[in-house]
């Protein structure tokens, strides 16, 4: 567990950049600093590893202080992953990946035998161990940087920005790895931000910084988005929140209704249906969406929206329904297979139902 | 022709003085350069005295350091440590700019990991700073060999053994052959050092030739010593 109390960081002739903060982090979770620029976020990210001692307070990791161990002893218990993931560009990716275990007495050929293990762990091919930083994407060498962090087998790891500087394609990829690694690993994860979408989706706890370094808010992701403590941060989350709260609702009762469909097989269309006039699903022999087809056009294949699978949350539903141009959101199988549509009206329902069981609960 | 067969010895072993008067300044140089460099990248006021300093340092003429060294040194005024203390000197005043340019040219955010990752500060320079300074640091390295190299050949004039003798026995004897082969002879030795430097760059840097950045940065490389070599020769010109 990591505990900030009352911690104040001031720079000569300035307002303060962390003011009074009080927070503690819980063991084994992922908890993201979100806030706009100069808001303290990564300053306060800093302390923990003492990059940046306080000016007061005190911040400790299990109880210890951390002005009590030995700067450089603490940052190598403590994995470290910074924007432009701060490879060292004349070491190769395997020797950039053993750093800290080198840096902690680890034999040359043991600490590669577990970069090249790392390797795996963060899905990349052992052919690009041999490389260079800068021989490699932007993507792979956020890889590596996240390798490199986990090299030593921290119990904490500090990310600064991490996936900030990478196209949103692969940053949405390296956040899903990141969930699916932390489910193995359990590490405690101090995450720092200024995108509020990526502080939801990859935070237990999200803690919004406000301008001047006070926190305005710390909370789990769906309390930030439901019911946010302040003007600051109600703006701060910004203007999809209500949209993007629906990420935490459950879409249990949704309905699923039959749709008609084309079975589209080498070539031939085969109508399934007498469902003439309406809006067609295409679909390929093993059910599996190709697209719609618009009333009358029956050969004419159009894209189809975003798909929803059934257990995931209220957002994808009516974003299936609300992307499709039929208004009738796709629903798969957990084989991809088409079970039906979802109607974004009755999904609608369903969102202004909950709000009124919670408006009953109150 | 048959001049430069006749004495191949003797200008091979003038060669090998004028070597040792240029490389020797240079190593000491660089060795005292980077200590001065790290304390001068302490402060702002700190640079400035420091890179002002090895500035004053440069514009001090050779001909004069190498009468008034043995004074001060208590040398003989034939000592060859009298050369090897002047360009020394020289060689500092260059490089601590160089030294410095080539520390600031390491990658704040590298240099920043380094110190999260939890590299100690010695381990940090030596593993981290100094081999990402390393092309900066041989672009200074290939201008001080050049400005050393032609140097050396004012110490002539003392009758300290080099190249630069065949210029003043030239001279004396109305000899032009020894001239033009004292001025071949040196060009050939600063394009030797210069090859050699390249050549020890590329094999401590082999993460330079990776990447898109590679071809300009070559081309930069070849840019300086050029301008270099002109400046250094004309400096030699005006001391001598």
């Amino acid at each position: 567990m990591i505990e900030f109390q009352s911690v104040t960081k001031q720079y000569p002739g300035g307002q303060p950049a962390v003011d009074g903060l009080s927070m503690s982090i819980a063991k084994g979770s992922v908890t993201v600093f979100v806030g706009p620029s100069g808001c303290g976020k990564t300053t306060s990210l800093r302390m923990i590893n003492r990059m940046v001692e306080p000016t007061s307070g005190t911040i400790t990791v299990d109880g210890r202080d951390v002005t009590s161990v030995p700067a450089a002893e603490l940052r190598r218990s403590m994995g470290y992953v910074m924007q432009s993931a701060g490879l060292l560009p004349h070491r190769s990716v395997l020797d950039n990946i053993a750093t800290v275990p080198r840096l902690n007495g680890v034999s040359k050929r043991d600490a590669r035998k577990r970069a090249e293990e790392l390797l795996d762990v963060v899905g990349l091919a052992h052919s690009l161990g041999g490389r260079y930083p800068s021989q490699l994407s932007g993507g792979q060498q956020q890889r590596v940087g996240v390798a490199r962090a986990l090299a030593a087998d921290p119990p904490v790891l500090l990310m600064d920005e991490p996936f900030s500087a990478v196209d949103p394609v692969v940053r949405d990829e390296l956040q899903q790895e990141l969930l699916r690694l932390q489910k193995d690993l359990a590490k405690t994860i101090v995450f720092v931000t200024h995108d509020i979408d990526e502080a939801t989706i990859l935070g237990d706890k999200v803690a919004v910084f406000a301008t001047g370094g006070k926190l305005a808010q710390y909370a789990a992701p769906e309390e930030i988005l439901r019911a946010p403590a302040n003007n600051f941060v109600a703006s701060f989350v910004g203007r999809d929140r209500g949209f993007r709260h629906l990420g935490f609702t459950s879409s249990d009762g949704v309905a699923i209704h039959p749709v008609p469909t084309i079975i589209r097989s080498s070539g031939r269309y085969e109508s399934d249906s007498s469902a003439a006039g309406g809006w067609q699903l295409v679909v390929d022999a093993d059910k599996r969406p190709l697209g719609w087809s618009a009333p009358g056009t029956e050969t004419q294949l159009i894209p189809g929206g975003s798909l929803f699978r059934p257990g995931e949350s209220l957002r994808r539903a009516l974003d299936a329904a609300l992307s499709s141009p039929s208004g009738l959101g796709v629903a798969l199988d957990a084989e991809g297979r088409v079970l039906g549509v979802v109607r974004g009206g009755e999904v609608l329902a369903l969102i202004e139902e909950a709000r009124q069981v919670r408006q009953a609960a109150l | 022709m048959e001049w430069f067969l006749a004495n191949t010895g003797m200008i091979l072993e003038r060669g090998g003085q004028h070597l040792v008067l240029a490389l020797v300044p240079m190593v000491l140089g660089l060795l005292i350069s980077i200590p001065l460099a790290q304390l001068a990248r302490q402060s702002r006021a700190l640079r400035s005295v420091v890179l002002t300093a090895s500035s004053l340092l440069y514009t001090i003429p050779s001909l004069a350091l190498f009468i008034i060294l043995p004074t001060i040194l208590g040398t003989r005024i034939l000592d060859p440590l009298n050369v090897v203390v002047a360009l020394t000197i020289y060689a500092v005043a260059l490089l601590v700019r160089a030294a410095l340019d080539a520390f600031d040219s390491v990658d704040a955010d590298v240099s920043q990991a380094a110190q999260a990752m939890g590299f100690k500060p010695v381990a940090r320079f030596l593993q981290v700073d100094l081999p990402l300074s390393l092309p900066v640091m041989f672009a200074g390295l290939r201008v001080v060999s050049v400005s050393n190299i032609s140097l050396v050949s004012v110490a002539a004039l003392l009758g300290v053994g080099n190249l630069g003798m065949l210029f003043t026995d030239g001279l004396q004897r109305d000899f032009v052959t020894e001239v033009v082969v004292g001025i071949v002879a040196i060009l050939v030795l600063a394009l030797l050092m210069d090859s050699v430097l390249v050549l020890l760059e590329r094999i401590l840097t082999p993460w330079e030739r990776t990447g898109p950045r590679r071809g300009r940065g070559s081309e930069d490389d070849h840019m300086e010593p050029a301008g270099a070599a002109s400046r250094a020769t004309s400096t030699a010109g005006e001391a001598a």
